[in-house]
């Protein structure tokens, strides 16, 4: 019986007029807030992340000073991590792996002209690999360097793609002086969204070292532990160890041991701050939402006092009325909100596509069925809850005055 | 015969500001089951608020109504709905069709408020606009509808819970001569057929012609009681004639 009264409403709404329509624009807008965020929430959070260089959830990075200095990790310190450092982090139980990264700054000329920017170095072996893994890069063009590439470079997505102010685009087996010294271009890196990466030379650990003379200095040592598990254990060890060699009390560190979940937490604090302000928009929008539903029930109401009158003459019960409009009220509010639904599923799909492209990543749209279930009962409920006085009204209406329309 | 509806010196007062409106000034009324009666009485004479308390529709100042011996005064809001969806059908002078919904679902509406399965709804539904020889027109709205048909699709709707009691308010009085004949003469068929109907009417040929028992109100009193010429349940010899 209750789906009668359900398609008893959907013939009346779809008897309404546009000024009906407009004042569900505000359950519409809160609605499509909600969903749009969502849906968009693992892009974005990709997006800042790679902006951070977070990738690997396994990898502990250790620097020098903390996260506050310009330029790559490590790169602006008094007092370096060093090679022995690394060595005796390698000691610790709890380590399966770990390696000194360096990110030295250069020039380098190509095309007669100069430009300085950074070099990362690329170790032997085993590490290379795990570097490799750590920064989750791949080749968009030619490929990644091996042990024999010494007189070879790597180059960032931007110098192929953007020319990265040389005027002109570098390619595969041109040739590029870094710090006066001719390297030759092996491969590109896929595009990463970052800045730092996008704009960065790759070169094995020897020639950078002898170009830039960082000797024994490291500016960023990049430890996996041996299981996930773990990851705070080992965090703690390294912190121990590291007070220790450098001889600073606990709470007075000059170095930082941070851990993907940190990184994390960081990037998830400022998307909370966007959702929080997001989900206030969308609160004020549902509320002006359900004002505007009180509105045209009410109005509604009283156009149809007629037919509410005749609805009495022939049997309908006060509760029968009243069961009437609320869903009425409600199926407006759904309507609204599935309208809201898609169109917020919508900005989700395009937003996505637009991270994907801007970072080159490959994000799959977040298409929360439960939730789009949950905002789709929610503005039912709203609509009803604020259909309710109306609904009232329309029920307490005497049959006769009500039949003299 | 039983009495199926009895009005015991019944009052309706309207008070507004300081000034009554004496609408119906103590009336008693009965009437048997299968009688065709006629409220008659120029506008202002109180038919039309006798005909909404004999429907339940209202209720009294003053007085009591019993309709199949229960006095209607002392029911709840939510019997009175049912008894008027059961036992009462309408028919008004203005057709009172829900715009929004076919003829068919326009008859169907009733026997939802007494929760009839969808299924026999619809089979009802049917045969009742068959009946009113409408049976083309089931899926028409109002509005796409003449108003004699208007009124017949009404008629097919105040049989649908199959009532004991048929009230129509002046059900010729939007239709021509001819369409109003041919809703005269479905009212006439059930009244035949066992009903019971009660007209309001300002027309005395009308009455006349198709009522058993003729109540003339004026200011709210009863003035005269005249017979017609309907016989009790359904005798009637002959058409309205032109």
């Amino acid at each position: 019986m209750i789906s009668d009264y359900f398609i008893l409403a959907f013939r009346n709404l779809r008897k309404r007029g546009l000024r009906s329509w407009l004042t569900l624009l505000g359950i519409f807008i809160g609605v499509a807030a909600v969903v749009s965020l969502i849906s968009l929430g693992n892009g974005l959070q990709m997006a800042v992340n790679s902006q951070f260089g977070v990738s690997s959830t396994e990898i502990i990075s250790v620097q020098a000073g903390g996260l506050n200095s310009y330029g790559p990790p490590g790169s602006a310190v008094a007092k370096k991590l060093t090679v022995q450092d690394v060595d005796a982090i390698n000691k610790l139980s709890t380590v399966e792996r770990a390696v000194r990264r360096n990110i030295p700054s250069g020039k380098l000329e190509f095309n007669n002209r100069v430009i300085f920017g950074f070099a990362m170095s690329v170790p032997y072996k085993e590490d290379r690999r795990f570097v490799y893994e750590e920064i989750d890069i791949n080749p968009l063009r030619g490929r990644l360097l091996t042990d024999s590439d010494d007189s070879n470079v790597v180059l960032g997505y931007n110098f192929y793609a953007d020319k990265a102010g040389l005027g002109k685009s570098v390619d595969l087996g041109d040739k590029v002086i870094v710090n006066d010294k001719s390297f030759k271009v092996v491969g590109i890196t896929e595009k990463k969204g970052s800045f730092i990466f996008d704009n960065i030379v790759h070169m094995n650990e020897n020639p950078l070292k002898e170009l830039t003379g960082f000797g024994d200095d490291v500016d960023i040592i990049a430890v996996k532990v041996k299981s996930k598990d773990l990851m705070d254990r080992a965090k703690q060890d390294i912190e121990d160890l590291l007070r220790e060699r450098r001889n600073v009390k606990k709470g007075e560190e000059d170095f930082e041991v941070s851990t993907p979940e940190a990184a994390l937490e960081t990037v998830n604090s400022i998307l909370n701050g966007v959702k929080a302000f997001v989900a206030l928009i969308a609160l004020i929008s549902v509320f002006v939402g359900a004002i505007g539903i009180i509105n045209t029930m009410t109005t509604s109401v009283l156009e149809r006092r007629k037919e509410i009158g005749i609805m009495k003459a022939i049997g309908a019960k006060n509760s029968d009325i009243f069961l009437q409009f609320l869903i009425e009220a409600g199926l407006s509010g759904l309507i609204g909100g599935l309208a809201g639904a898609l169109f917020g599923t919508l900005i989700g799909i395009i937003g996505t596509l637009a991270i994907n492209n801007f970072i080159g990543s490959s994000i799959s749209v977040n298409i929360d069925l439960i939730l789009i279930l949950f905002t789709l009962v929610g503005s039912f409920a709203i609509g009803a809850i604020a259909g309710i006085i109306p609904a009232m009204r329309a029920a307490k209406q005497n049959p006769v005055e009500a039949l003299r329309g | 015969m039983k009495n199926l509806i009895d009005l015991k010196s019944v009052f309706k007062h309207y008070y507004m500001g300081d000034a009554v409106v004496k609408a119906v000034d103590g009336i008693d009324i009965s009437i048997k089951e299968g009688e065709f009666i006629a409220i008659m009485g120029p506008s202002g004479s109180g038919k039309s608020t006798a005909m909404n308390l004999v429907g339940s529709l209202d209720l009294a100042t003053k007085g009591a109504i019993y309709l199949n011996g229960e006095n209607i005064e002392q029911m709840e809001e939510s019997e009175l709905a049912q008894l008027r969806g059961q036992k009462i059908g309408f028919i008004f002078q203005q057709f009172n069709l829900i715009p929004n919904l076919t003829a068919k679902e326009n008859i169907m509406l009733p026997m939802l408020f007494q929760s009839v399965p969808l299924e026999e709804r619809e089979e009802r539904a049917e045969e009742l606009l068959k009946l009113v020889e409408l049976g083309d027109r089931m899926d028409h709205y109002p509005n796409q509808l003449s108003g004699g048909q208007q009124q017949r699709v009404a008629i097919a709707r105040s049989l649908a819970n199959d009532p004991d009691i048929i009230l129509a308010d002046e059900p010729t009085g939007n239709l021509d001569t001819k369409t109003g004949d041919l809703v005269m003469g479905f009212l006439e068929k059930f009244h035949k057929e066992g009903k019971t109907i009660i007209m309001v009417t300002h027309d005395p040929d009308l009455a006349q012609q198709y009522a058993s028992t003729i109540y003339w109100l004026k200011d709210g009193k009863i003035e005269k009681v005249t017979r017609g010429k309907a016989k009790n349940n359904g005798k009637t010899t002959k058409k309205r004639g032109k």
